[in-house]
């Protein structure tokens, strides 16, 4: 990959969000112009703000890879992200707005008059956007390793300085503008590229069948391995070896290897005839965003699938970085219009990936072998145009990519470093939301340089089953059901929450390798959610003496339209 | 091996955050323990006791409070069981012998009525109900019984009917200032409503006057400019809600600015930054405009020496994380910080208007004291205030948006 177009694209999307939040607001206005200085956030504009903040890393790079690795099944992850908006529609949107609510916890202290359960939800809150924050800088870490070979930390590094830098400044004065211009930015990235990509896919004669088992090499091919791995293969395979097979040096032999499984050294190059088969990398975590799990979701695909669909339905509802952003909108009905036209911005967005993750397993199916399938939407260009054309294509991608982790990186950071201030850090004040942005993102910088091979997308998934366990049924019960008390809400929160939290753990630590434990806890929303459900019921019906006063009053003002409300009052 | 670490970090952040919790919880006895002889060790257990029984109290006798402080009353007494009443019912009972409610209620009709205490002996059927006794301590606010604290124990006790006066007398004091709290804040809203009574006087000839010289030379405009002035005073003398959004507030202000211009004309320019993800804030109603027309006033008289002057004024809302932030600077003549940190304090009456230590006083009221008005100023200087406003704040809710432009 050409890196002489990419830096510097890369450091154009940094330096155009950087100027757009410092100075998208110095424009002055005299009060002739009032009415647009005051005018509201529209549903439009806020929806393309919430869905720049939305759309990350995960959504940018990790979809086309996991599309490219494990095929038409992972289309339930762009389905998921999106269709999350609609039960935000239906439950939660309005509502919401109407409750005053800032933040997860206001909402939490708004609904049931109670510290003790903002702190926990606070927690939570930090807890989710920490877990959420790590890929984001890790899939920084990775672009920048694929584009110019920097080691893998400084990638991260970059959007953590950036982010800190601009928020705790107080630059972001604009940020609804930042974030809107973002979503756009990565939208183009996308589009652009790949009506180029079709068009090179239509001259080749529009090869079909993308999906169909085995992949095969569309010409003949070098691949380099980096890292020692097991190679499995169901049929014997002809290769030119140039490095170490099974323990055996060979400079440049054509070998014959036969079915089973080969090891093959580090620093091997391997040269694939044109129409050989992909063979299938066995190995355990890596650091790509996509290849992770993947044993566990052959052994039980239809409890993964439904897995990963409840928590990302369900935890959308319960993003920090998404729930701030509706407070922006001037009322309930307007929160509602704001989340209708999300959905068809982002259903737009999530079109794209698709595409790439089939023309990659077209014409880059190599990544598969060498694990970095989350580099193919950054190396597709240059791979099926090349030239100058497929640089300037691919530079684009890598700042969009690049927007993607800063967007959501800014938004997270702003939601965590908020709640850190208020409900952590002992005094209020503008050097401690300073420090309360530092320590946000020091927390998952650390932990991201500490724990590098960890496998991203499950982040991403495991921040979505934390968030739909504990959040989902705070919020949904909160706003539709008159009984719930601030013991069954803190129970429900602490055992739902807590449980996925704790899965969560364990699957990262390996503790389980394989198993049908270990599908449970690698995709724990299908027992979580319903266990955060359950235990906050019961816990609120026994407890009936808990039930704060004017709950009648609040949930009247959740759901009355404004305009009747005040006349109500009147 | 680095999935295991980081799995091994998130597993260990919880623990962590739970021997936190233990440490906390388990380090104030010990604490208390290592103060003085056993005397002194009791005494500082019971004013303990005390002091965490009374936060709840302070927001008046209701079911959740006295529940919320019946325990630690009990801890206090040590008695088998403790109950809190009002007039009519019982709000709370902790301990044993619940089934003693209503025969309570009917034994408490003459203390209630008297306000003065008593013990009697209750009738149980139960055969192992440890409750035989109960003392009666009427609970009095400004000689008004409120309610009642009950006492159960096995036998009679002249100790327990002592203590039992003397807590109840105590939990009076902490309803007191329940009341006082009440009472406070009926003061500020009083005030508001006054507030709202009086937009100056002079404002109203001045627009009045200057509408008056349009009529004829331009008609269209003193038409827009009536139209003004009746849109703000329509704001001004809203009835409902005591909370309005940023949104609204600004749209006031530029009424007035706009009838303070057509007056004034070139002599003053006024500049607006809005960040307008902080236009749904809810903030105290009328809170920003008297900030407002201290502005105009100041700037414009640290001008009046020369008519040729002009005078700048600039209006910026800000978002900062969960806080709205609104900074309102002019460059007019300024203020001894002396003489403001009296007008604050309430020492001295201001010139005219209720301008400033009104709004830092409601601003307090609303937001708590982290939330004053801060004010930078000298004489000569110009002044610039600064108001914080939290995006939530429990209990501040706007009343209504604008009907749709």
């Amino acid at each position: 990959m050409n890196s002489s177009y990419a830096v510097p694209a890369v450091a154009l999307v940094v330096v155009a969000t950087v100027l757009v939040g410092a100075f998208g607001l110095r424009i002055s206005r005299t009060t002739s112009d009032f009415y647009v200085a005051s005018r509201t956030v529209g549903p439009r504009l806020n929806a393309a703000a919430i869905s720049g903040e939305y759309l990350s890393a995960a959504s940018f790079l990790g979809i086309a890879g996991l599309v490219l690795v494990q095929g038409p099944d992972m289309l339930w992850y762009p389905v998921g992200y999106t269709a999350g908006y609609l039960v935000l529609l239906l439950f939660v949107a309005a509502p919401l707005r109407r409750s005053g609510a800032y933040t997860l916890p206001d909402f939490a202290e708004a609904r049931l008059a109670s510290h003790g359960v903002r702190r926990l939800a606070g927690a939570f809150v930090v807890g989710v956007g920490w877990l959420y924050l790590l890929p984001q800088l890790q899939g920084a870490g990775l672009t920048l390793t694929v584009l110019t070979g920097a080691p893998d930390s400084l990638g991260g590094l970059i959007v953590a300085v950036v982010v800190v830098a601009t928020v705790a400044a107080g630059g972001m004065r604009s940020i609804t503008f930042v974030q809107a211009f973002q979503y756009w930015l990565k939208l183009t990235a996308l589009l652009v590229p790949a009506l180029f990509l079709i068009l090179a896919w239509q001259s080749d004669g529009a090869p079909r069948h993308a999906f169909e088992e085995p992949a095969a090499f569309r010409e003949q091919r070098v691949v380099r391995v980096d890292d020692t791995l097991d190679l499995k293969l169901d049929r014997p395979l002809t290769v030119t070896v140039n490095g170490t097979v099974d323990g055996r040096r060979h400079r440049a032999e054509r070998l014959q290897l036969p079915t089973g499984t080969h090891h093959i050294g580090a620093g091997t190059r391997l040269t694939f005839a044109k129409g050989a088969t992909v063979p299938v990398a066995d190995r355990g975590t890596n650091g790509g965003m996509s290849t992770s799990l993947a044993a566990s979701r052959e052994e039980r695909p239809l409890y993964a699938t439904y897995g990963l669909i409840l928590a990302t339905f369900l935890g959308t509802m319960g993003l920090p970085h998404v729930v701030v952003r509706f407070y922006t909108s001037p009322h309930g009905v307007a929160a509602r219009r704001t989340t209708v036209a999300v959905l068809g911005l982002i259903g737009a967005f999530y079109l794209l990936p698709p595409v790439y993750g089939a023309l990659g397993r077209l014409y880059t199916p190599e990544l598969t072998i060498t694990g970095d399938a989350d580099a193919a939407v950054l190396l597709l260009p240059d791979r099926m145009i090349g030239g100058v054309g497929g640089d300037l294509l691919g530079a684009l991608v890598a700042g969009g990519a690049f927007a993607a982790f800063l967007s959501t990186a800014s938004g997270l950071t702003m939601a965590v470093a908020g709640v850190l201030t208020q409900d952590v850090l002992p005094s209020r004040g503008v050097r401690h939301f300073r420090l309360g942005t530092v320590l946000a993102m020091v927390v998952p910088l650390v932990a991201s340089v500490l724990v590098g091979g960890l496998p991203v997308a499950d982040a991403v998934g495991l921040a979505f089953a934390v968030s739909a366990s504990s959040f989902c049924p705070l919020l949904v019960l909160g706003i539709w059901w008159t009984r719930l008390t601030p013991p069954g809400a803190a129970a429900g929160m602490l055992v739902g929450g807590g449980s996925a939290f704790v899965a969560v753990a364990a699957t990262m630590a390996g503790f389980p390798g394989t198993g049908p434990l270990h599908a449970l806890l690698a995709w724990p929303a299908l027992w979580s959610v319903p266990l955060g459900f359950l235990t906050m019921v019961l816990v609120s019906l026994a407890t009936p003496g808990r039930v704060p006063t004017g709950t009648a009053a609040i949930l009247a003002r959740f759901h009355l339209p404004e305009e009747l409300r005040a006349e109500v009052k009147a | 091996m680095s999935g295991f670490l980081a799995g091994l970090c998130v597993a260990v952040l919880p623990l962590l955050a739970a021997g936190f919790w233990l440490g906390r919880r388990t380090a104030r006895p010990e604490s208390l323990g290592g103060l003085g002889t056993p005397v002194e060790h009791a005494t500082f257990q019971t004013l303990h006791t005390a002091s965490l029984a009374a936060p709840p109290l302070r927001a008046g006798l209701t079911g959740e409070t006295a529940r919320r402080s019946a325990r630690r009353l009990r801890t206090l007494l040590g008695t088998d069981a403790l109950c809190l009443t009002d007039q009519k019912q019982v709000l709370a009972w902790e301990g044993v012998g619940d089934h003693h409610r209503a025969e309570i209620m009917e034994r408490l009709a003459g203390p209630l009525e008297t306000g003065r205490g008593e013990a009697f002996r209750l009738k149980c059927d139960a055969p192992d109900c440890p409750l035989r006794w109960a003392v009666v301590a009427p609970l009095t606010v400004d000689d008004r019984v409120h309610g009642a604290l009950v006492a159960c124990a096995p036998r009679e006790s002249a100790v327990l009917v002592r203590a039992a006066g003397e807590v109840a007398r105590w939990v009076s004091v902490q309803l007191e200032l329940a009341d006082l709290d009440q009472s406070r804040t009926r003061l500020i809203e009083a005030e508001i409503k006054a507030l709202r009574a009086q937009i100056s006087p002079h404002f109203i000839f001045n627009s009045l006057a200057v509408i008056a010289s349009f009529v004829r030379t331009d008609p269209e405009r003193a038409r827009e400019l009536l139209l003004e002035f009746a849109d703000f005073t329509r704001y001004s003398f809203r009835r409902h809600g005591d909370f309005t959004t940023l949104a609204d507030e600004l749209h006031a202000i530029d009424h007035y600015l706009a009838l303070v211009r057509a007056r004034f004309g070139e002599r003053l320019s006024v500049t607006l930054q809005i960040a307008p993800e902080v236009l749904p804030v809810a903030l105290p109603f009328l809170c920003l405009q008297p900030l407002v027309e201290n502005a105009v006033k100041h700037g414009l008289e640290g001008k009046a020496v020369n008519a040729a002057g002009k005078s700048r004024i600039s209006i910026t809302a800000q978002d900062a994380g969960a806080e709205a932030l609104v900074v309102i600077e002019d460059d007019g003549a300024g203020m001894d910080p002396d003489l403001l940190r009296r007008i604050l304090a309430g020492e001295v009456s201001p010139s005219g208007g209720i301008g400033l230590s009104n709004v830092d006083d409601r601003l307090r009221q609303v937001y708590g004291d982290d939330y004053g008005l801060v004010i930078e100023t000298a004489v000569g200087a110009g002044m610039k205030i600064t108001a914080r406003l939290p995006k939530y704040q429990p209990g501040v809710h706007s009343a209504s948006r604008r009907s749709e432009q």
